[in-house]
């Protein structure tokens, strides 16, 4: 679903990611995890298309398509969904009309006729379920006052409705209690299926405790250096980032 | 001192000729009066205070106005495109100022005067309170006006009377030749009477320039209550000069949303209001969009006069292109006004590197017991905003259109007619997917 090769990306003319290799074939969980500044946020950035990052070299597809052509909302309507470390506050915008503008926006793109009314209510009410969001939170403006945890879990919510192929998860365990930990992942957890890809980037093993994923990449100044399955993340958290920086720092002497 | 100015019909008037005073014996004194304080301000330059952001002569200059005080004839079709869709009202057609009835759907005559100014100069409500309101006398467009005005709105309700259907007023505005108008208009509300008063405009003129320097007299009598949407929606061959002067006795609530929307190329506002009684509420909410190479001048003045008065103003500005907004709060609490409660903010969203706008509060407070607050922003787009829109699948022009939108909300909410409220909401949208906006 997904081929990253040699992507090189750098910020106020900084080079952040040194050229990532990654593959995410349909339907498989990956995450990435490393140190702070290790480029993960970045890379999840490039994927989205966030405007203050030039990319140098390399290539993204994306279902056969160049990723790095396209603008940010036709990445988010070809199926990229990102979800925010800190998502947006947006006075005087509701959630549900923000809803409703991008989910015809997707589906405009795709030669589908806006949703009725009462089809999209319908969606609405079966998706806050799934995702366990609170239904009073639909009518107020877009974030505005949210709690850290509501924040995210509109974040899922907003994965639910526009239903992606990929899900990129940014750090959404941030800032998280356990509780609210356990809410989210079980949102992602449901939305799971052999169709839809996540990336799930995070600073923390705990977080994979209730996303199991299938793939665990460690990431690391910019490149990936370390692969592995579920363990890897175990691995980690026992001995600590500092022990992959000696192997990094061994291996390239 | 008389500004040096090159336009034919003001030349005449400041080097002293009168004749271009209309012949109506019952306000010649008056006339005559007005002429001689319009002699004595001059015409404000960039060195009187009130007008330093705006320059107005070189405005004057720009055409040779002629001094237009007829109408000319309109068909119903033509004014079919001022009216709101959905919107279930009367109307009240003016065409240069001068009422249409065949055009218009007026109210019925039981509780409600709503006839042409020159036909109610013999109503005492004309005589108690026309050209009376004291902040009149201090603005030179002002005296121009009562020295030359033809016609305008009359509107009176009458005691405890209370208008079932708002008062759609459309001034329309057709020149042939690029000309000067002067409508000058007198609302009163008597005691306890309630209504509802939406202007809007249109303009029959693509080949000439109107110059338009209008005045509203409002009244506002004891425990009466107005709501007055003011839809500034001109051409773009326009240029407006407005005093819109209310006072208000004991109770009284005056509910003022002024929104100054796309083409016309000058637009200043006078808007004061006069607390005379206590106890009132005075909301005055504004909202300006200012497109191409537009300048929008809102100075509004609150003169809190006598005890136990609130009043709140929120004026919004969203600026586009070359766009130009000025805004200038006054608000004067005096000695007497103790238990003031005065509010005043002011924000504004630049669109574009040469946007440009200028906000200034004027506080004038000489009662200790008072609470007043004031407060100015300027912001451009939350460029993370935007892409948190369109990383949603929003795409730029419509997520630009939400955020808009989403920054006119705290205006557009206020207005409680949901057809205008829609009508508004298009039009800005409108506006904003419409211009490009370089940011």
């Amino acid at each position: 679903m997904l081929t990253i090769k040699n992507l090189h990306a750098e910020v106020d003319g900084k080079e952040i990611l040194k050229g990532i290799d990654l593959e995410i074939p349909k339907g498989e969980v990956h995450a990435i995890m490393g140190p702070n500044g290790s480029g993960k946020s970045s890379l999840a950035s490039v994927l989205a298309g966030r405007e203050n990052y030039t990319v140098t070299q390399g290539e993204v597809i994306f279902e056969g398509k160049d990723l790095l052509e396209m603008s940010p909302e036709d990445r988010a309507r070809e199926g990229v969904f990102l979800a925010f470390q800190y998502p947006v506050e947006i006075p005087g915008v509701s959630n549900i009309n923000f809803l409703k503008t991008a989910l015809n926006e997707i589906r405009a793109y795709k030669g589908l006729p806006a949703l009725e009314a009462k089809e999209f209510l319908k969606l609405t009410k079966e998706k806050q379920q799934l995702v366990d969001f609170n239904a009073n939170l639909m009518n107020r403006s877009l974030n505005e006052g949210f709690s850290g945890g509501e924040k995210k879990r509109n974040e899922i919510f907003q994965l639910a409705m526009l239903d992606p192929k990929l899900g990129i998860l940014d750090e959404t365990d941030s800032g998280l209690d356990i509780d609210a930990l356990r809410i989210v992942a079980n949102g992602v957890n449901k939305l799971r299926s052999t169709e839809k890809s996540f990336l799930v980037i995070t600073h923390y093993q705990r977080l994979l405790e209730y996303i199991v994923p299938d793939f665990v990449h460690v990431l690391y100044d910019g490149r990936i250096v370390k692969t592995g399955t579920k363990e890897l993340a175990l691995e980690l958290e026992e001995k600590g980032y500092d022990w992959l920086k000696e192997t990094v720092v061994h291996e390239n002497v | 001192m008389i500004s040096d100015i090159t336009l034919p019909f003001y030349q005449y008037i400041l080097e002293g000729g009168n004749g271009l005073t209309p012949k109506d014996d019952a306000l010649h004194a008056l006339r005559q009066e007005a002429l001689t304080r319009f002699r004595s301000l001059g015409l404000p330059d960039l060195k009187t205070e009130a007008w330093r952001n705006t320059n107005i002569q070189r405005i004057l200059k720009e055409q040779p106005f002629i001094l237009q005080q007829q109408a000319f004839p309109v068909t119903a079709d033509q004014v079919a495109p001022a009216f709101i869709p959905g919107l279930s009202c009367y109307t009240a057609v003016l065409v240069n100022g001068h009422l249409q009835p065949e055009l218009s759907e007026l109210p019925a005559a039981k509780d409600v005067t709503v006839s042409k100014l020159s036909d109610a100069v013999q109503q005492s409500g004309f005589q108690a309170f026309f050209d009376k309101h004291p902040h009149l006398a201090e603005q030179p467009f002002a005296a121009l006006n009562t020295a030359l005005f033809a016609d305008g709105l009359f509107l009176e309700l009458k005691a405890n009377a209370v208008l079932d259907k708002p008062l759609h007023i459309v001034h329309i505005y057709t020149v042939t030749q690029h000309a000067f108008l002067q409508p000058r208009h007198l609302w009163i509300a008597h005691p306890h009477a309630q209504a509802t008063v939406i202007e809007s405009s249109l303009g029959l003129h693509p080949d000439a320039v109107a110059f338009v320097n209008g005045v509203s007299e409002i009244v506002l009598e004891e425990n009466a209550e107005l709501w007055h949407y003011n839809l500034q929606n001109m051409a773009e061959n326009s240029r407006h000069v407005h005093q819109t002067a209310a006072r208000q006795q004991t109770y009284s609530r005056y509910h003022h949303y002024n929104f100054t929307l796309p083409h016309a190329t000058l637009v200043r506002n006078n808007l004061s209001v006069a607390l005379n009684g206590s106890y009132t509420e005075t909301d005055l909410h504004g909202l300006y969009l200012a497109t191409g190479q537009q300048h929008v001048d809102n100075h509004t003045f609150v003169d809190h006069l006598v005890p136990n008065c609130n009043s709140n103003e929120l004026y919004k500005g969203v600026l586009l292109d070359n766009a130009d907004g000025v805004f200038t709060g006054r608000i004067h609490v005096h000695q007497d006004a103790q238990k003031t409660n005065a509010f005043q903010q002011n924000n504004n969203l630049l669109l574009s590197d040469k946007a440009n706008i200028n906000s200034q509060p004027q506080l004038e407070i000489y009662a200790d017991d008072v609470k007043c607050s004031h407060g100015f922003t300027v912001g451009q787009f939350s460029e993370e905003s935007l892409f948190y829109l369109r990383s949603r699948g929003i795409g730029a022009e419509a997520a630009r259109t939400l955020l808009v939108n989403a920054f006119a909300f705290d205006i557009t909410d206020q207005v409680h007619i949901p057809a205008l409220q829609q009508h508004l909401t298009e039009q800005i949208q409108q506006y904003v997917s419409r211009e490009t906006i370089s940011n």
